[in-house]
């Protein structure tokens, strides 16, 4: 996966380089264990300063998105369970709560717009399905 | 943490003309520095008294240590300084700029010198007024690198040069950060350039450094608040003066404020003049950069001549 930054962007840099990371595992594009480039090799491909990659990497790490192997580099982390069932859940319904607010404004039927979701998912690698 | 350069309170008039004014500003070894500015804000001439080619009237500057107006030779070998316009002697050949160069400096590195200029396809026997302007800066960011600097001062370098040779030297510039323990402060207009490379930035506005943070806390922390109105919109109260506030101005039925560090006492503000509407938008280093330089906002005049009939229209149009 192409890490790509956008320097006319109101996000800053390091912060798009960490929703790309994130969006990249949800779409199966950063396997687990899958090897990073290094600070130094990021920061030379996007002609950034190394320090701005490493704030991302440090900010992935922090969130247990990625680990540091020392001496062999930087690696996507496995999906871990860390928060409770109840904050999954809550965080889940106000994402798609923000989706369907705005196909209603759009002018969409529930059907079409639940028909949209179930199209699009089929391009994320997802969790086997958790009981419970 | 050790500062490269440091000012206290630098201070420049020309006459009655005060052209940096108090600026203090710190510089920690191995950071990069980007300092931004509109034409004639002071940054040649802050940097020319961060090199002792100029003298402060007040305040002073120090590099390594030592006092900016009067640095020692060992000193000045330590710093590379690329001034604007990239001035180079222009009836000598490449090789002879570079046997001058060298001459001042011990720790010049023949090999990536040799590098660089192979890279960029810099025979030499080519003589420096016979080059472009593009690779007039390309030797001299040359001879810059390749005197393995501590310290990198630049004024506005890529300043007329094309896309790709910007780019070129953006990615030199890369190289030489990942070498630990460089230090660079450069000035530029090419605010996404600067986002890139700088760790921290400065804004001279008229002299004085209103604007010095790291480079993403500049653009996370500004905001525009837009605020619709049925009718004119009412004035600001004066008192008390509103803190953060950087720009605010009316545009037809909005008042459009520019708020660092926006907060609830700004919504509140916001609210108790009593919009119609209010959106808090984010900007990008470019639009922040003007909000924060272009001062209170003056509207283009109207051209005449937009009319049909208008005569002077139908003279053009003619063949």
């Amino acid at each position: 996966m192409e890490f790509r930054i956008d320097s006319a962007s109101r996000v800053p840099i390091y912060r798009q380089l960490t929703t790309q990371f994130r969006e990249g595992v949800a779409r199966g594009k950063l396997l687990p264990d899958q090897r990073l480039p290094s600070v130094r090799e990021l920061s030379r491909t996007l002609v950034v300063n190394p320090n701005t990659v490493a704030k991302a990497y440090t900010e992935l790490e922090r969130q247990g998105l990625l680990n540091t192997r020392p001496g062999l580099g930087v690696f996507v982390a496995h999906p871990k369970a860390e928060i409770t069932q109840e904050v999954r859940r809550q965080r889940l319904e106000q994402s798609a709560d923000q989706f369907l607010i705005d196909a209603v404004h759009l002018g969409f039927s529930a059907a079409d717009a639940i028909s949209s979701i179930s199209e699009r998912a089929a391009q994320f690698q997802w969790q086997p399905q958790r009981t419970g | 943490m050790d500062n490269v350069i440091t000012t206290d309170r630098l201070t420049k008039y020309y006459g009655p003309q005060c052209v940096v004014d108090s600026v203090s500003l710190q510089v920690p070894r191995g950071s990069v520095y980007g300092l931004l500015g509109r034409n004639a804000a002071g940054k040649s001439t802050l940097i020319k008294m961060l090199l002792g080619m100029v003298h402060p009237s007040y305040g002073r500057a120090t590099i390594f240590a030592e006092d900016a107006s009067r640095l020692s030779p060992e000193t000045r070998q330590r710093v590379a300084y690329l001034a604007e316009g990239h001035p180079l002697y222009r009836w000598m050949t490449v090789g002879q700029a570079v046997r001058f160069n060298r001459s001042f400096y011990s720790t010049f590195n023949d090999n990536l010198l040799e590098q660089i200029l192979d890279h960029f396809e810099l025979p030499p026997t080519a003589k420096i007024r016979r080059l472009s302007h593009g690779q007039r800066a390309q030797v001299s960011l040359a001879l810059a690198v390749a005197q393995e600097p501590e310290l990198l001062i630049l004024d506005d370098p890529t300043l007329g040069l094309d896309t790709v040779v910007r780019r070129d030297f953006l990615e030199s510039l890369i190289q030489i950060i990942q070498r630990k323990g460089r230090t660079i402060l450069f000035s530029s207009h090419i605010l996404g350039d600067v986002e890139r490379v700088a760790d921290r930035i400065g804004i001279l506005v008229d002299g004085v450094l209103r604007v010095d943070c790291p480079t993403e806390h500049f653009k996370e922390s500004i905001r525009k608040v837009v605020l619709e109105f049925d009718g004119p919109p009412p004035a600001l109260p004066k008192e008390p003066p509103v803190a953060g506030l950087v720009n605010s101005r009316r545009v037809g039925n909005k008042l459009e404020l520019v708020v660092v560090e926006f907060g609830d006492e700004h919504r509140r503000l916001a609210e108790s003049l009593g919009p119609l509407s209010l959106e808090v938008l984010e900007l990008n280093l470019e639009e922040a950069f003007i909000e924060y330089t272009r001062g209170p906002k003056r509207s283009l005049p109207i051209f005449v001549g937009d009319q049909p009939n208008d005569q002077s229209i139908v003279r053009q149009g003619v063949a």
